[in-house]
């Protein structure tokens, strides 16, 4: 299942020309980017792992793709995105998030269903085959 | 449509119309105008600025080649103007499309290297970062090879150094800045970086005239200037400060003017002190005893 998260995802995967272009639009706003990666797309899995600490005084595209090079090589099975940082007051916040690479094989997600007290029912969400490829 | 490259190769290029369209001519000038003599090191400069032009003009007509490693090392004593002319590099790198922005970003052994097991590879990697996209102007870069000692992290930076310098030719232009017999001895241990160095700029010593008119044009950028006679003392100052140890070109030269602005502002305020009204042109001007009262000429009377 094609997971879509964060802006971009209903589209076609970006190429790296692509991906540097929204690198660039990123840092002309003052934003600062990182790099993080995950095996499981829950979307409750907020937070995912950091690749290195935000880049707050890279100046330069070629700096963060080389960042995002240098996790596709160590994690090349994992989800990947790019996040933008916006540090101005009022914002302080994630302005821009974007995957940039994902698995060859897309963990699908389950929805299980528990009994609980009273015969109340749960529903939850539950990642499949993640971490296969 | 696209013209293909053989239609284009008929039209062929005007260079003079890249290099205006470039306005590379301004730095040049700037250059020459800034600096006094280095001409050796002006010519290299052209001869890059040219060739970046000409790379340009074949990528115009569609002739592939692949980019070219702009990578340099500028040796030379110090005060010599190694770290003016990066500043200038840059500039003209980045008017001939070699790198995207005209930043510097000057470090030295400190910045790359990091004090225990672990921490350099990172430290080495966030200033390589900070610099993608310019020139990054590595000073005294023989002090990142210790080999005295073996396990010193120096190396580990080179090495991270090297594989960014070969493999991000297009996004980082490097400048390795140093003494020139240190910086063999550093070339010589590592082979590596020698090989991937394109131009290799060495930067003379100024001779004692360049030197006159280089503290010339210091004190006229201050605001201040010289009469017949304390343009003579300057002279002389000069040639005895050569011969003197830790002389360092410029740099002394600088030194020397700010010391010369001390002493005159002191020898203002004691004459008004004794009562005289001091006048316009005497704030602008270098007296001989402002000069003459320095270390140089101590000794003289022996």
């Amino acid at each position: 299942m094609r997971i879509t998260q964060g802006a971009f995802s209903f589209l076609p995967d970006l190429s790296d020309e692509q991906i540097r272009a929204q690198i660039d639009y990123a840092l002309r706003q003052g934003w600062a980017l990182a790099v993080e990666f995950t095996e499981d797309p829950h979307p409750r899995n907020t937070y995912w792992e950091m690749w290195g600490m935000p880049m707050f005084d890279v100046q330069d595209a070629a700096a963060v793709l080389y960042e995002v090079n240098a996790c596709r090589r160590a994690y090349p099975g994992r989800y990947i995105r790019l996040n933008a940082f916006d540090a101005t007051r009022g914002f302080e916040t994630v302005r821009l998030s974007f995957i940039v690479q994902r698995p060859e094989q897309e963990p699908h997600f389950e929805l299980t269903r528990s009994e609980g007290p009273g015969r109340r029912v749960r529903y939850s969400m539950r990642t499949i085959g993640a971490g296969r490829g | 449509m696209q013209p293909t490259g053989q239609e284009q190769s008929a039209q062929g290029v005007d260079l003079q119309a890249l290099l205006a369209e470039a306005r590379v001519n301004e730095v040049l000038e700037q250059l020459d105008a800034e600096l006094v003599g280095l001409a050796p090191v002006k010519q290299r400069v052209r001869e890059i600025s040219a060739f970046l032009l000409v790379a340009r003009a074949r990528e115009m007509l569609g002739i592939q080649s692949e980019t070219p490693s702009m990578h340099m090392c500028f040796t030379g004593n110090p005060g010599t103007g190694k770290t003016t002319v990066a500043t200038r590099m840059a500039d003209i790198l980045q008017r001939l499309g070699c790198i995207r922005r005209s930043s510097v970003v000057a470090v030295t052994r400190d910045d790359l290297v990091g004090q225990y097991i672990g921490h350099t590879a990172p430290k080495t990697k966030e200033v390589l970062k900070r610099a993608m996209g310019g020139v990054l102007f590595i000073d005294e870069a023989y002090y990142l090879y210790r080999p005295e000692n073996e396990r010193d992290y120096g190396q580990e930076a080179i090495e991270i150094l090297l594989q960014v310098m070969e493999a991000n030719r297009s996004d980082l232009v490097v400048i390795l800045a140093g003494y020139k017999e240190r910086m063999q001895t550093f070339f010589s241990a590592n082979p590596g970086v020698y090989s991937r160095i394109a131009h290799h700029i060495d930067f003379p010593d100024y001779s004692a005239a360049e030197l006159l008119q280089i503290a010339e044009i210091m004190a006229q950028r201050m605001r201040y200037r010289f009469d017949d006679e304390s343009r003579a003392t300057m002279q002389r100052y000069i040639q005895r400060r050569i011969r003197r140890p830790n002389f360092s070109n410029a740099r002394s030269i600088r030194n020397a003017l700010d010391r010369a602005r001390l002493r005159q502002a002191n020898r203002l305020f004691e004459c008004a002190a004794a009562g005289e009204r001091t006048r316009a042109e005497e704030l602008t001007l270098i007296h001989a005893q402002d000069l003459l009262a320095s270390r140089v000429f101590r000794g003289d009377a022996e």
